[in-house]
C-alpha cells in the first residue's frame, strides 16, 4: 500500500509540477536557513570539555575601586591582580590550580637560515595540563617543582615541533626564544577546544597558543605579556611596582571535583577578602563569583548578539515558508476533490485518504529538506568566507545536526500538510460525484 | 465616497473572501510575517551602514602600519628608532612616518580616563590614547581647527612601566565636547587631569580621530600625547603620496628587515584592509540580512501568485459567468487586485503590530536602538506594491478568460 501512496503522490506532484517545485523550494530556503543559524549556535553554545566542565572553576574576586563596580551589572571583574592571584595559587587548596596570561615571544631558530619568527603563548602553572586533559604527542608537562623554581622548560604544539624539530619526538631538546635556552618537556597533540573556555577575554574562539611556559617567569621580564590589563588605583612606576598594583590581568582556575570541595574553597576565598579588607583592599568582600565552565560561557555572552539574532529571525523565515507550503498544499487538495471523491466513492476510507495524502506532504517535506541540507552546506561555506578565519570550526555540520535537519524538514512539512490533509478528506463524495 | 466604494464592488470581494477564509489568513499571515522581518531586518543593516560610515579622522587610502619586534639582546632601541624612521621618512614617495602605539579600528589599544578636576573620586571621561611625535597630524592625515602641533622639544620618552604623562595633549572635538558641556572651543588651553592627578594642558583640538575599538560608544573620543614608546614591541605609521601605498608597501619592508637582523618585520597592513577586518563581522550581517530580505520577500510574492492563479482556476466557470452578464475584462482584473489589497491590508497592519513587538523584544534582549516610524511606513507601502505585482500575473489571465466558459461543462 506504501509503495502505491508513493507513486501516487509521484503522479499527483508532477500533474501540479509548478507548485510542487515552489513547495520543495520554501521548504528547502527555510529549512536552509535555519539549519545554517542553528549550526552556529549550537557550537557556538557548545560545552567545550563535557567530561569535567562541572569540576573546572573561574575564580573571580572583586578587587576593583569602591566608588563604582568595575562591570554595570555589579559582576566582579573578570581578572584578577598578580598579588592575588598568586596568593590563592602559592595556597594550593584546590585539587590542581593553573594561573595563567597571555605572553608573547620570539624564537630563534637553530638553523639559521631560517628567519626568526614570533609566538603566541601562554604563561601558566603546571596544573593547566592535567586540569584541561591536553593532550601530548610526546612527552608531558613541567610539575609544581618547575614552576616553583622558574625552571626554563616549554611545552609546544605539534605544528611549532613540526616547523623547528621536523615532527620528530623533540623532548629533551631545547628552544630558543626571546634570548633563552627553553627545555621542551611535551609536544602537544592536536587540542583546540571550542569555544576557548580557559580563555575568552582575548577571543572565545581563537586557537590554541603554540608554546606554554611557567607562568612563574612573567617576573624575569624576558617575554612580553600579552592580554587585557585594567587598572583604576595611580601607581608608581616600575616592573615591581605594577606587579603589586591593583591592576588586574591574571586568570585563575581551580579544580573541585566534589560540592563540598566547592564550598571549602569559597569560603577560603572570602575570607582572604575579608582579611584583605582590614588592609583596606575589596571594598565589596561579598562579590567574590566561582562559576563553573558552562556558567562562565553564560556569564560572558560567549554566543554573539549577532547570531541569536540571526537565529531568531531564521526561524521566523522557516515559520513564513511553512505558512506558505499550508496555503499551496491546501490549494492543491481541494483542486483534487473530485478525484478524493472518486475514490472515496470507491471505497477508500478517510483512514486510507488521510494516509495517502500526509505520505505526499511527506514526500514534499522529504525533498525540501534535501535541498535544505544542501542549501544548510552552501550558507556555512558562505558564512566561513564572509565571517573569517575565526568561524571555520563553527561551520560544519556533524551527523547530529543533519540528522536534525532531516527530521526538522519532515516535520515541518507534516505539520504544514496535516489541516490540508484533514480538508482534503471532508471532502462530500456525493456532491463531487453530482457536480460531474 | 460610498457610491464610489459600492462601485467598487468592496462587498461582494469580502463576503466571496469570507468563505474561503483559511486561504485569505495564510496569505494575510504571511504577509504580516514578512513585514515584521523586513522591517526589522533594514533597520539592523541600517544601524551596521551608520556605524561603518562613520569617518576614522585618518588618510586611509594612502596609510599602512607594520610592527617591529627586536629580539637582539644589546640592541640601542631609542637610537635605532630614530634611524628607522628617518630611513622612512626619507623613502621617496613617503609623505610621513611616525612610531605609534595604537592603530585606529585595529581593536587593540590603550585608554585612560580624563577628568576636569584631579582627585581620586571624581568621574571621567574615557579616551583613547595615541603617543605620537610632532609629525603624528602630519603623518595620520588629521585635520588641527584649534590651537598648535606639538613642537619637536615637547616629545619624551616613555619607559616600559612608566606612569608619567607629559605636560600637553591634542584632543578630539568630540572628546573636548564631552567634557566640556559641547562647547569644544573652550576647551583650548585648559587643563584636565589623567590617572587622578597629573595635570595635562589642552594645546590642541583635531577634528576627528577614531579609537581603536568600533563598538565603543566613545569611539570619537581620543587623545593624542607627545611620548614615543622605549620598548621591544613597537609599530610605524607610515602615510604615502597619493597611489603609491601598494608600491611602497613591500619596498619599505624590505629595506628595514634589511637593514638590520635583530628584528622581525610583520604585519605590514594597509589601513583599508584593517577597516575592512574591522567590519568584516557588519559587513557579512548585512550580507546575509539582505539576503534573507529578498529570499523571503520573493517567497512570499511567489505564494500569492500560486495560491490566486489556484482559485481563479477553481472560479473559472464563475469568471465566464460574470464576463457573459457584461462584466469588462478590466472590471474582473480589478476584482482580484482589490481582492488582493484587502488581504494585504490586514496583513500589514498585523504585520506593523508584529514588527514594532519584535523590535521591543530585540530592543530588550540585545542592545538595539528603537525602530524608526518612517521605516515602518516604508515596509508597509512596499510589500502592498509587492502583492499587487504578484497578483496581476493570476488577474491578468483570469481577465483574459472567455465568456462562453460559462456555457461550457467542467474541464
Amino acid at each position: 500500500m506504501f509503495s502505491y501512496y508513493v507513486k501516487l503522490a509521484y503522479l499527483s506532484c508532477k500533474r501540479t509540477w509548478g507548485m510542487t517545485l515552489l513547495m520543495v523550494c520554501a521548504i528547502g530556503l527555510g529549512i536552509g536557513a535555519s539549519m545554517t543559524t542553528i549550526t552556529v549556535n549550537y557550537l557556538m553554545s557548545a560545552n567545550p570539555i563535557p567530561h569535567k566542565s562541572e569540576q573546572l572553576f573561574f575564580v573571580q574576586m572583586d578587587s576593583w575601586q569602591p566608588n563604582n563596580p568595575y562591570n554595570d551589572d555589579g559582576d566582579a571583574p573578570e581578572q584578577l591582580t598578580y598579588r592575588d592571584a598568586t596568593y590563592l595559587w602559592q595556597a594550593q587548596k584546590a585539587k590542581r590550580q593553573s594561573i595563567q596570561s597571555g605572553m608573547s615571544a620570539v624564537i630563534e631558530p637553530a638553523d639559521k637560515e631560517v628567519l626568526p619568527f614570533m609566538v603566541q603563548g601562554r604563561a601558566n602553572s603546571a596544573d593547566f595540563f592535567p586540569m584541561f586533559d591536553v593532550p601530548f604527542l610526546y612527552g608531558s608537562g613541567w610539575d609544581h617543582q618547575a614552576d616553583l623554581k622558574k625552571e626554563r622548560v616549554i611545552v609546544i604544539n605539534a605544528e611549532l615541533n613540526e616547523r623547528l624539530f621536523g615532527g620528530k619526538d623533540s623532548t629533551g631538546q631545547t628552544v630558543r626564544m626571546a634570548g633563552e635556552d627553553y627545555k621542551v618537556t611535551g609536544v602537544m597533540d592536536r587540542w583546540n577546544p571550542k569555544p576557548r573556555f580557559y580563555d575568552i577575554s582575548t577571543g572565545a574562539f581563537n586557537d590554541v597558543e603554540e608554546v606554554f611556559v611557567p607562568f612563574s617567569l612573567i617576573t624575569e621580564q624576558k617575554f612580553s605579556r600579552s592580554g587585557n590589563t585594567n587598572c583604576w588605583k595611580p601607581t608608581e612606576s616600575g616592573f615591581q611596582a605594577f606587579l603589586d598594583s591593583e591592576c588586574i590581568w591574571v586568570q585563575l582556575w581551580v579544580e573541585l571535583p566534589t560540592e563540598q570541595d566547592k564550598d571549602a574553597y569559597f569560603s577560603f576565598m572570602n575570607a582572604y577578602a575579608k582579611e584583605q579588607h582590614q588592609y583596606g583592599r575589596f571594598a565589596r568582600t561579598d562579590n567574590n563569583k566561582l562559576r563553573d565552565v558552562m556558567q562562565w560561557l553564560e556569564n560572558q555572552q560567549v554566543v554573539s548578539d549577532d547570531a541569536s539574532m540571526m537565529m531568531a529571525m531564521s526561524l521566523m523565515f522557516l515559520l513564513v515558508c511553512l505558512l506558505n507550503t499550508v496555503g499551496l498544499l491546501l490549494a492543491k487538495f481541494l483542486g483534487k476533490a473530485s478525484e478524493i471523491g472518486v475514490r472515496q466513492a470507491l471505497g477508500a476510507s478517510r483512514n486510507d485518504l488521510f494516509i495517502q495524502h500526509l505520505i505526499e506532504s511527506g514526500c514534499i517535506g522529504l525533498a525540501g529538506g534535501l535541498l535544505g541540507l544542501i542549501l544548510a552546506l552552501l550558507g556555512l561555506e558562505a558564512i566561513k568566507v564572509m565571517y573569517g578565519d575565526w568561524i571555520r570550526d563553527l561551520a560544519q555540520l556533524d551527523l547530529t545536526l543533519v540528522a536534525m535537519a532531516i527530521g526538522l524538514a519532515i516535520v515541518s512539512a507534516l505539520l504544514a500538510g496535516l489541516y490540508p490533509t484533514w480538508r482534503a478528506c471532508q471532502v462530500q463524495p456525493s456532491v463531487q460525484l453530482k457536480s460531474q | 465616497m460610498l457610491e464610489l466604494l459600492a462601485r467598487l464592488e468592496l462587498g461582494p470581494i469580502f463576503r466571496a473572501l469570507m468563505r474561503n477564509k483559511i486561504g485569505a489568513l495564510l496569505i494575510a499571515l504571511q504577509i504580516a510575517l514578512t513585514l515584521t522581518i523586513m522591517v526589522n531586518a533594514i533597520f539592523m543593516m541600517q544601524e551596521r551602514s551608520q556605524q561603518m560610515a562613520r569617518a576614522s579622522g585618518l588618510d586611509e587610502t594612502n596609510t599602512f602600519y607594520l610592527s617591529n619586534t627586536v629580539f637582539a639582546q644589546d640592541y640601542n632601541l631609542k637610537t635605532a628608532l630614530q634611524q628607522d624612521l628617518q630611513r622612512i621618512r626619507q623613502t621617496p614617495g613617503v609623505v610621513d612616518a611616525i612610531q605609534l602605539n595604537a592603530i585606529p579600528l585595529s581593536g587593540g589599544g590603550w585608554s585612560m580616563s580624563l577628568q576636569t578636576k584631579a582627585g581620586d573620586d571624581i568621574e571621567g571621561t574615557g579616551s583613547a590614547v595615541y603617543m605620537v611625535d610632532e609629525h603624528g597630524i602630519n603623518a595620520l592625515g588629521l585635520e588641527l581647527i584649534a590651537g598648535e602641533n606639538f613642537q619637536s622639544s615637547d616629545i619624551g620618552w616613555r619607559e616600559i612601566g612608566s606612569t608619567k604623562w607629559p605636560a600637553k595633549t591634542i584632543i578630539t572635538k568630540a572628546l573636548a565636547e564631552a567634557m566640556f558641556e559641547g562647547d569644544w572651543k573652550s576647551a583650548l588651553g585648559k587643563t584636565v587631569y589623567i590617572d587622578n592627578h597629573q595635570p595635562m594642558q589642552i594645546t590642541g583640538i583635531i577634528n576627528t580621530l577614531q579609537a581603536p575599538w568600533n563598538g565603543w560608544n566613545g569611539v570619537e573620543r581620543s587623545m593624542l600625547v607627545p611620548q614615543q614608546l622605549d620598548g621591544k614591541g613597537s609599530r610605524f605609521f607610515i602615510r604615502t603620496e597619493p597611489g603609491r601605498r601598494d608600491e611602497l608597501m613591500p619596498v619599505i619592508e624590505k629595506m628595514l628587515a634589511e637593514s638590520d637582523r635583530g628584528r622581525i618585520i610583520r604585519n605590514v597592513t594597509s589601513m583599508e584592509q584593517t577597516r575592512d577586518e574591522s567590519y568584516q563581522e557588519h559587513q557579512a550581517t548585512n550580507t546575509i540580512l539582505l539576503t534573507v530580505i529578498i529570499v523571503l520577500t520573493l517567497i512570499t510574492g511567489f505564494g500569492i501568485v500560486g495560491l490566486a492563479m489556484f482559485s481563479i482556476n477553481r472560479r473559472t466557470r464563475q469568471i465566464g459567468t460574470r464576463r457573459a452578464l457584461g462584466a469588462s475584462q478590466w472590471q474582473v482584473m480589478r476584482y482580484f487586485m482589490l481582492e488582493n489589497l484587502l488581504i494585504s491590508f490586514a496583513g500589514v497592519i498585523l504585520g506593523a503590530a508584529g514588527a514594532v513587538g519584535l523590535n521591543i523584544w530585540l530592543v530588550s534582549t540585545f542592545s538595539m536602538s528603537p525602530l524608526s516610524p518612517v521605516l515602518l511606513v516604508i515596509g508597509v507601502v512596499a510589500l502592498l506594491i509587492v502583492g499587487q505585482l504578484a497578483v496581476s500575473y493570476p488577474a491578468l489571465v483570469a481577465s483574459k478568460i472567455s465568456p462562453a466558459t460559462a456555457t461550457r461543462g467542467r474541464a
